[in-house]
């Protein structure tokens, strides 16, 4: 075990942790910031996405010891209103159907959208190819992209 | 239809402690057609619950695992009630004695409660109504109901439902309430969204997963790698070892590691020394079609479902005669929520809380398992990660339960997704033989062989009624390997095969794909031969349907059609996919999906089920399968147990829904089994290459 600071959503915050664990399990068990899902423990499904200094990253392989000073922001983190555009536009097409994988959907999706405004229909599916939905709620989520987009450019 | 059989209602009200009015319907008659499926099915049931303090809140009674019930459900009750959809809160029923069947599974929940859940909210209504009429003196029939208040037109005068609550809880309950004429109906037939999305988008706790108690210990399992393997000895030093370890337990045929805190428990369990022998044989899928290969040469030695005509004279004279086989592999369920459930058994008492489709068959089994009555168990469901039938098996309840009584602790058990992936009941494979003898311009028979594990086959079912030889036969085979219900199981594969058989015919009779079915759907209504369980007219007017939806007959260079038709749970999909090919791979870029299904209850939620359950189907025809190699699962995470990614998606995905008033029919499911064939359809027509195998994407490399 270890002291381990960690800026999590604005916060400075310590935890006292085995230095390996990963960042996920350290978000969901001792911060109960249980927003972020796991789904393969492997980088695989994109489930547990946060941003890391504004980067979509998977936070089931990344041990917590390695996260150091850099700012991590989770799906509880993205606005504290809970009213950022693609909440919003995920809200209004009814994107979701269980609804699991969604936040780490939107993590994704809000990184893409920070350094790509106007994203193409390409630039979705390469920026959203790491994150699975075994319900299929695809074709909303790529909408509701396009709609945050929009949006966004209004403001 | 599942509306028109009779049935004893039980209607009970009573007083809430508040002064508020609770209403539960009770059902004790099952659904002729629920009736099959009986071990996984128990009576519908809904609540009401009005508050002196105005609030509404109305239980979805049935688990929501992604299927949208807590809207759709909740949405039946409002619209009888008459109140506004905005200000109901709607919560999701614990297993409750009287609440029915609560149980996801079989596309039943709306299906199953439609005329139940009406019933519900007009009881209420009319209680209501009465209350209002009473008080105000004036007859009941001269008042109306509308968001949450009854209204008098003739005085003017308005009371809200809230008010009238205490008075409508001591009336007595109507015999049969009158329900809404459809044509007035407000609610049912909207777009309603998710009644979690906000919290969904948001990432508030929803989930199994989620779950935090008090004292609560988190735990991970060492289950047999490998199927027909038994657990010999644990040497857990090494696991106790680890900071936050606190306790090892053994069950059954596993050994769980209890810690303060997930990534702990994964450690602990890593640690355990454990000698695992084999006890039985350990299988290999290879072995597996080999035996198939080999059953479907020689006739089958069961009983066929069905024998009309003779489909051994046809092949005599036929001008052609087809004979070829098809090959489905095993399937993971791979829901997103890797299984989990929380259970605390203390004092003789059990409570759970987590994911499964079963509540019922969960209490039961616990019951079983721990000597503990049934009553001193309670059980809830938080919304689930997905389902697709896996948690209709009750063994991670049951393993939990087990592990909370053996630690004396209450406690979290967490599945990693390789625990999923070793730890399934699987869709099983099979093979299928399909033979057809063809004149110069028609089908003069129909021969479907199939085997697998459980594999049986339906005589009645489409193509049967439409074909003068007509034989269908299904065996089943036994393996240690566990299988169980997969979206749309027994549907999921058979459409597959028939579908892409029956393009195969019409290829070789050089006819319309969806011509020739309308000509031989007009054949099973005008001329049927025996029994058939499908109504021709319904399968036409989806077909029809997709095919004005598509403009079926035009052509757009370098875009491929493909075809597909079926009918399950009481509900007809015809879809046409149309795919470009990029780098040997299909590309799909539009699938047109029309779809009969009654009285729609939610549009948002239905066009999403059917959209889904599309790019469910498309991603299971091209990617994943399951194989075991000496009784473990090769693909051991979503690596090589692959979906379809965000590429691979359709570019565009249009449905439509054939007006109907007739009670509404399943939908978590039906539209997912024609998809494969379409798609494979489609790539036949791009490419000239027949898939016979599942999945694809491996076959276009």
């Amino acid at each position: 075990m270890a002291a381990i600071n960690l800026n999590v959503n604005g916060k400075m915050l310590s935890v006292d942790v085995d230095p390996a664990t990963p960042l996920l399990w350290v978000l969901r068990d001792h911060l109960n910031l249980v927003g972020t899902k796991f789904g393969c423990g492997m980088a695989q499904c994109g489930a547990c996405t946060v941003h890391l200094n504004g980067n979509a990253i998977r936070s089931c392989s990344l041990p917590v010891s390695s996260v150091k000073n850099n700012a991590i922001v989770t799906i509880e983190g993205l606005r504290e209103k809970g009213d950022h555009p693609l909440q919003q536009a995920w809200e209004e097409l009814d994107v979701s159907q269980c609804g699991y994988c969604q936040a780490g959907q939107i993590m994704s999706a809000a990184a893409l959208l920070k350094r790509n405004p106007k994203p193409t229909d390409q630039d979705i599916d390469n920026a959203m190819s790491g994150n699975i939905c075994r319900c299929g709620t695809h074709v909303r989520i790529r909408k509701a992209i396009h709609l945050a987009a929009k949006t966004q450019s209004k403001k | 239809m599942a509306t028109t059989h009779s049935r004893r209602n039980f209607l009970k009200v009573s007083a809430l402690s508040g002064g508020g009015m609770l209403i539960s319907f009770s059902l004790l008659n099952l659904p002729a057609e629920a009736k099959a499926l009986e071990e996984m099915i128990f009576t519908p049931n809904a609540y009401i619950k009005i508050a002196a303090d105005g609030s509404i809140v109305l239980l979805a009674p049935n688990p929501e695992i992604g299927q949208g019930v807590k809207t759709s459900l909740p949405m039946i009750i409002a619209e009888e009630l008459g109140v506004d959809w905005k200000k109901i809160n709607v919560e999701l029923a614990p297993l409750h004695s009287k609440m029915g069947r609560q149980t996801a599974g079989g596309s039943g929940s709306v299906r199953g409660r439609f005329t139940e859940l009406r019933t519900v909210g007009a009881t209420a209504r009319e209680m209501l109504t009465t209350a209002a009429a009473q008080q105000w003196n004036v007859p009941v029939t001269e008042c109306t109901v509308e968001n949450g208040e009854v209204i008098h037109k003739a005085s003017g005068k308005k009371l809200s439902y809230a008010s009238l609550a205490s008075a409508a809880a001591k009336l007595e309950v109507p015999a049969k309430p009158t329900l809404k004429d459809p044509k007035e109906f407000k609610l049912i037939g909207t777009r309603v969204k998710d009644v979690d999305a906000h919290k969904i988008v948001t990432g508030q706790p929803l989930f199994g997963i989620d779950t935090r108690r008090e004292g609560m210990l988190f735990a991970m399992v060492s289950r047999a790698p490998a199927y027909g393997k038994t657990l010999s000895e644990v040497d857990d030093a090494a696991a106790l070892k680890i900071e936050g370890v606190k306790k090892v337990v053994k069950i059954k045929n596993a050994v769980a590691v209890l810690a303060t805190s997930t990534w702990a428990a994964k450690k602990g369990r890593d640690a355990l020394v454990i000698q695992w022998n084999a006890s039985e044989k350990l299988e290999n899928t290879a072995e597996h079609f080999a035996t198939f290969k080999k059953a479907l040469e020689k006739p089958a030695p069961t009983e066929p479902a069905r024998n009309d005509g003779d489909v051994d004279a046809a092949k005599q004279g036929a001008a052609k005669f087809l004979d070829v086989t098809y090959e489905i592999p095993t399937l993971s369920h791979g829901q997103m929520e890797p299984l989990n459930f929380y259970a605390n058994v203390k004092d003789g008492k059990v409570e759970l809380f987590g994911p499964t489709q079963v509540p019922g068959a969960v209490r039961t089994e616990v019951s079983k398992q721990l000597g503990i009555a049934e009553e001193n168990i309670t059980i809830s469901s938080p919304r689930q990660g997905g389902g697709f039938g896996r948690k209709l098996m009750t063994d991670n309840a049951v393993e939990a339960a087990l592990i909370s009584a053996a630690a004396q602790s209450p406690v979290q058990v967490q599945w990693t997704r390789e625990d999923d992936m070793q730890n399934d009941f699987y869709r099983p494979a099979e093979m299928w033989r399909y033979r057809a003898a063809l004149s110069a311009d028609n089908l003069l028979s129909w021969h479907q062989s199939g085997i697998g594990i459980g594999r049986g086959v339906r005589g009645d079912s489409y193509v049967a009624g439409a074909i003068a030889n007509y034989r269908a036969e299904g065996q089943g085979f036994t393996s240690n390997t566990p299988t169980g219900w997969w979206r749309a199981p027994g549907a999921n594969t058979l459409a597959y095969v028939a579908e892409s058989f029956m393009d195969e015919v019409c290829t070789a009779l050089k006819k319309d794909p969806i011509a020739f079915r309308l000509e031989l759907l007009k054949k099973a209504k005008e001329q049927t031969v025996g029994k058939i369980n499908y109504d021709p007219e319904k399968y036409k007017s989806v077909i029809e349907l997709v095919a004005k939806m598509s403009k079926w007959g035009s052509k757009t260079p370098g875009v491929f059609r493909g075809f597909s038709t079926w009918f399950s749970f009481g509900s007809y999909v015809a879809q046409v996919v149309d795919v470009q090919m990029v780098d040997g791979q299909p590309k799909v870029k539009k699938v047109y999906c029309a779809v009969n299904c009654g009285r729609v209850i939610n549009l948002s939620g239905a066009e999403n089920q059917v959209q889904g359950s599309i790019v469910d189907g498309i991603s299971h025809a091209m990617f994943p399968k399951v194989t075991f190699v000496n009784g473990a699962v090769a693909e051991t995470n979503f690596h090589t147990y692959k979906f379809l990614r965000m590429r691979d998606a359709p570019t565009e995905i249009e449905v439509q829904f054939v007006e109907s008033d007739e009670a509404p029919t399943g939908l978590g499911e039906p539209a997912l089994p024609p998809v494969a064939a379409a798609l494979a359809n489609a790539i036949f027509a791009a490419t000239g290459k027949r898939l016979r195998k599942l999945p694809f994407a491996e076959q276009l490399v």
